[in-house]
């Protein structure tokens, strides 16, 4: 059998091939030779073969046959077998085969190898791909070699006691001792790599934490001596001297600091000198410095030194270098709503970023724009975010597009200006926004009364411009249809009232209905739209014609609206003045933030809507209504009175009973609405990256209260505003039985003074199990529309432990917020 | 962890090393590897050298006209020093090949790692001196039986 080729021969062979068969014909070839040779147990060439094996491997062709060679190499007394042989096992090795397991014995003994390289590679290999099972079989030796003097050994022990400890956290334990004087090193390998123990060992355990704090002093020492030290060749880089190990440092001085009075202190000096001293031109400094700030941020810095970092951010922003501006802006992201105002110092900085060639820098520099919009800047922050919205790839578009949204309804200092930087936001990236704009738009617009004549025109001529972006048009559809009038009157007072006739109008949104732009969802508020100028329009055959005509339709939505709108041409027709008539004001559902703030700069804009102020509020409960159907697909619920059910039967007479003693006329009148919170930055960039941002937030308004709390019954009330009527306060109370036996038949009832109204709903059951393993749920509406103090009062039936038990409780302590 | 994964490939999308410091499967390992040759061969000229890529940042370095470094990084590592990273161990290369190039790499793939081995493990650096890692590296070679010698000694 002749010779094996050599590597090197091998892959210049194989990379004169010109095509991928060529190759793949030369590899196979070359596999079949290796494996006859494997097959012959040839120890001479079995290095050789591994090798080439391993070549082919990273050309991306299958090479686990050679596994078990890799085994016999690293058995092997050879020191090139041995190096090919632990190559080959982290390549083509890992530890869910469990051929890896028959290494542990090799690997043991060559921890014990006469020859350092030999220890070295064995430590090497057990830290890169050592299985649990393997990491608690030798992790005693790691530990000993931890201990040598051998500054070669004792770094690769300490990397591999990482290992050791991210596989089996539970071991951590037994490095503890060895640590004791690895701080004393002078090798900095030694060092760097007891560093990164420290650091993971502190990261994993609280108690190793505050074990370790004790260290501090020693770090700031080493570290003040990297600093000062003269030049040392070995470990220079650019003039600074062990950067690594600098860094490292920091990282761990971090962790050290943060939360701890004592510590931060103790490192409040080195920080400060790192932070002035350190070379600013390469690089390297930069690394440095970008630590620093880092965990000066962290700790509990003394504001003077915290100032000093974000300052450095700042000028991070100016640098030439790419890198450091992205670096900068995202450790300012970070920090934005802790140092809020210091950051806000450099928002100019940030907004010319915005500018930037590079997608990477763009992306953070919006949205760390986002974050620094607040009151005062907001116009000024809008017109930049608007020129970027402008003009910025399509993937920044609908992340901008809601940001701008989030934003404007915050801080809109005006009406008009919100609504003309919504229809900004609706013409320039009107297909990238999401589609809960369209409803919000909608809901902003019926509660700016005055701006309705402003808004309708504005919407009209930006429809005769264009009809190609979905959202405008929907929201110009809609408000076309109910402030159609207002349009054609000519009332505008904000600007050049435009003249409009009937058929005008009705030809854009007929246009709408047959153009091919148009989605269906747009052609349903283009028909419904017309359908209500009906009632406010006098051409009213045209409308009828247009309505019938898409009776036929294809779309089965629209057929449905056009035959229920033509039935109500016809037979209900005495219904259809009421049923068109303009929307009253709708409540917000569900919002990000508090949708009533706007804070005035300046203008005074009469605030219309924004006398009742109900707290963030939940789903609304209601049921579907008829009405709402044919009116429109629209999320946002307009305010109806919910005509509340009247009193089940159970709880008959007797209430009547219990209504005794209530006294009728109430207390005095109850205090003013509770005010309104200011509105706080919110958190905007939870929102910004991959979340939707019109999330919902918990009715966290009114705090629960315990009811009734005797013999081991507690009763827990929770409430909530029903939606869209804030006279009516949803209570759902919360039954538990904390005895050892089970509380069965158990029945509810509630009675409240005649000025209010009360409905019980069925409870979830009539068992409330024992030992609060489980709670009886039962919802109670009460509708008080007088705004009178709430008081009720409560009669509980149950059988416990084979008697029957009743009582009665007046409920005196609701929270004012329940009934105001 | 400071380094999820090293990669070194060329303009045309091989492959010339792979140090992976998490366990990954087979199949994960190619989707990392194209995944970052799309990203990265995708990137214009004078970017920055930092992407997002799912939880991890990604530093890249160009060096030389065709080769590429990229290494995974996690979200509260310093890419500013990985950048330094990469930069110590092309200057590790270079003064072991003395002037090395991408050939250098493809036909002494194994030195590559030996020398990779010597400066960073478990996705942390191991050494920092450069005159350190020249002198073990040296020793280890000298213990490189020639092959005179490998075929002189009595097989096991």
């Amino acid at each position: 059998m002749p010779a094996p080729i050599r590597l090197r021969e091998l892959i210049r062979t194989i990379r004169t091939a010109r095509t991928q068969a060529e190759e793949r014909e030369m590899i196979q070839k070359e596999c079949a030779a290796i494996r006859s040779s494997f097959r012959e147990e040839d120890n001479t060439y079995r290095c050789r073969n591994v090798a080439k094996l391993l070549y082919m491997h990273m050309l991306g062709y299958p090479a686990h046959f050679g596994q078990l060679e890799c085994l016999k190499l690293i058995a092997s007394q050879k020191f090139t077998d041995k190096r090919i042989g632990y190559l080959g096992a982290m390549l083509l090795l890992d530890e869910r085969q469990d051929v890896h397991l028959l290494m542990t014995n090799c690997i043991k003994n060559d921890l014990n190898h006469s020859t350092q390289y030999v220890q070295g590679l064995a430590l090497c290999t057990l830290g890169c791909m050592g299985s649990s099972e393997m990491c608690r079989d030798l992790a005693g030796e790691v530990e000993k070699l931890l201990k040598t003097s051998n500054s070669y050994l004792r770094k690769k022990a300490a990397l591999c006691a990482v290992h050791v400890i991210r596989k089996v956290p539970e071991l951590m334990e037994m490095f503890l001792p060895a640590t004791k004087n690895l701080l004393s090193e002078k090798n900095h390998g030694v060092l760097h790599t007891s560093v990164v123990l420290l650091t993971e060992m502190c990261e994993r355990s609280p108690d190793m934490l505050a074990h370790f704090r004790k260290l501090v002093p020693q770090l700031v020492r080493i570290l003040k001596n990297l600093i000062m030290s003269g030049y040392s060749p070995e470990h220079d880089v650019s003039g600074i001297s062990d950067p690594f190990l600098q860094v490292r440092i920091l990282r761990l001085l971090r962790i050290l600091g943060k939360g701890d009075d004592d510590s931060s202190e103790a490192m409040n000096d080195i920080l400060a000198q790192v932070a002035t001293n350190t070379e600013t031109s390469k690089n390297v400094g930069n690394a440095i410095l970008y630590e620093t700030v880092l965990t000066i941020m962290d700790i509990k810095s003394e504001s003077g030194l915290r100032v000093l970092a974000i300052n450095i951010l700042g000028r991070f922003l100016l640098n030439n270098d790419k890198n450091i501006r992205y670096v900068a802006l995202t450790s300012l992201l970070k920090t934005v709503q802790t140092d809020h105002n210091a950051v806000q110092r450099h928002r100019s900085t940030i907004v010319d970023c915005l500018k930037d060639l590079d997608v990477s820098i763009k992306r953070r520099a919006m949205e760390l724009s986002f974050a620094l919009v607040n009151g005062n800047n907001i116009r000024g922050m809008m017109k930049e975010l608007l020129y970027f919205l402008d003009s910025c790839d399509p993937e920044f578009k609908a992340d901008c597009a809601s940001g701008v949204f989030l934003a404007a309804e915050k801080y809109a200092p005006s009406k008009r200006w919100h609504i003309d930087t919504i229809m900004r936001v609706l013409t320039t990236a009107g297909s990238y926004v999401r589609d809960d704009s369209v409803p919000n738009l909608i809901q902003l617009i019926t509660n700016s009364v005055e701006m309705h004549a402003y808004t309708v025109q504005r919407l009209y001529k930006a429809l005769l411009d264009d009809i190609s972006q979905q959202p405008l048009v929907q929201v110009a559809s809609w408000c076309i249809g109910e402030y159609g009038d207002l349009l054609v009157s000519g009332q505008c007072e904000e600007e050049e009232p435009i003249q409009v006739t009937e058929d005008e109008v009705l030809d854009v949104l007929e246009g709408l209905l047959v153009s091919n732009l148009s989605t269906p969802v747009t052609r349903g508020y283009a028909l419904t739209a017309i359908m209500k100028l009906s009632t406010r329009f006098t051409s009213v055959n045209r409308i009828k014609k247009v309505v019938s005509i898409y009776g036929s339709s294809i779309d089965v939505e629209l057929q449905q609206r056009a035959v229920e709108y033509n039935a109500l041409f016809k037979k209900y027709d005495h219904m259809r003045p009421a049923l068109l008539e303009r929307m009253p004001i709708m409540e917000k559902t569900a919002s990000n933030g508090p949708t009533e703030i706007v804070q005035t700069n300046g203008e005074t804009e009469p605030s219309v809507v924004e006398a009742k102020h109900p707290p963030p509020v939940t789903q609304p409960t209601n049921q579907a209504n008829d009405l709402l159907d044919l009116l429109g697909g629209n999320d946002v619920v307009p305010v109806i009175q919910n005509t509340v059910s009247t009193k089940p039967a159970s709880a008959g007479g007797e209430l009547l009973d219990l209504l005794g003693d209530l006294s009728l006329s109430g207390g005095t009148s109850p205090a003013p609405a509770p005010s309104v919170p200011t509105s706080q930055p919110s958190f905007f960039l939870d929102g910004l990256t991959s979340q939707p941002l019109f999330n919902d937030i918990a009715a966290a308004g009114i705090p629960p209260m315990t009811a009734y709390n005797k013999n081991g019954l507690k009763i827990d009330f929770t409430f909530e505003r029903a939606n869209p009527n804030p006279n009516i306060a949803v209570i759902t109370i919360h039954a538990s039985n904390s005895t050892e036996a089970d509380m069965t038949d158990f029945v509810f009832q509630a009675a409240v003074p005649k000025t209010f109204q009360l409905q019980l709903l069925s409870p979830s059951s009539n068992v409330v199990p024992a030992l609060n393993q489980g709670t009886v749920t039962q919802v109670i509406r009460v509708l008080n529309p007088q705004k009178q103090q709430l008081r009720m009062r409560i009669k509980l039936t149950y059988t416990h432990k084979g008697s029957a038990v009743q009582d009665l409780a007046e409920v005196n302590n609701f929270p004012p917020q329940s009934w105001q | 962890m400071f380094m999820r994964f090293l990669l070194l490939f060329s303009r045309q999308g091989k492959l010339r090393l792979q140090k992976w410091f998490t366990p990954l499967t087979d199949r994960e390992k190619k989707k990392v590897i194209r995944d970052m040759m799309m990203l990265v061969l995708a990137r214009p000229a004078r970017s920055c050298n930092f992407l997002q890529w799912r939880d991890l940042k990604i530093v890249y370095k160009r060096w030389y006209a065709s080769l590429y470094f990229c290494a995974g990084l996690e979200d509260h590592d310093n890419e500013l020093l990985a950048l330094e990273v990469l930069h110590r161990y092309v200057e590790l290369l270079d003064k072991y090949f003395g002037n090395v190039c991408e050939l250098d790499i493809i036909f002494n793939f194994e030195k590559a790692y030996f020398i990779l081995d010597e400066f960073l493990m478990e996705g942390e650096i191991l050494e920092t001196s450069k005159v350190a890692v020249g002198v073990s590296l040296e020793e280890a070679d000298t213990l490189q039986e020639t092959m005179e010698e490998y075929m002189s000694k009595p097989a096991y």
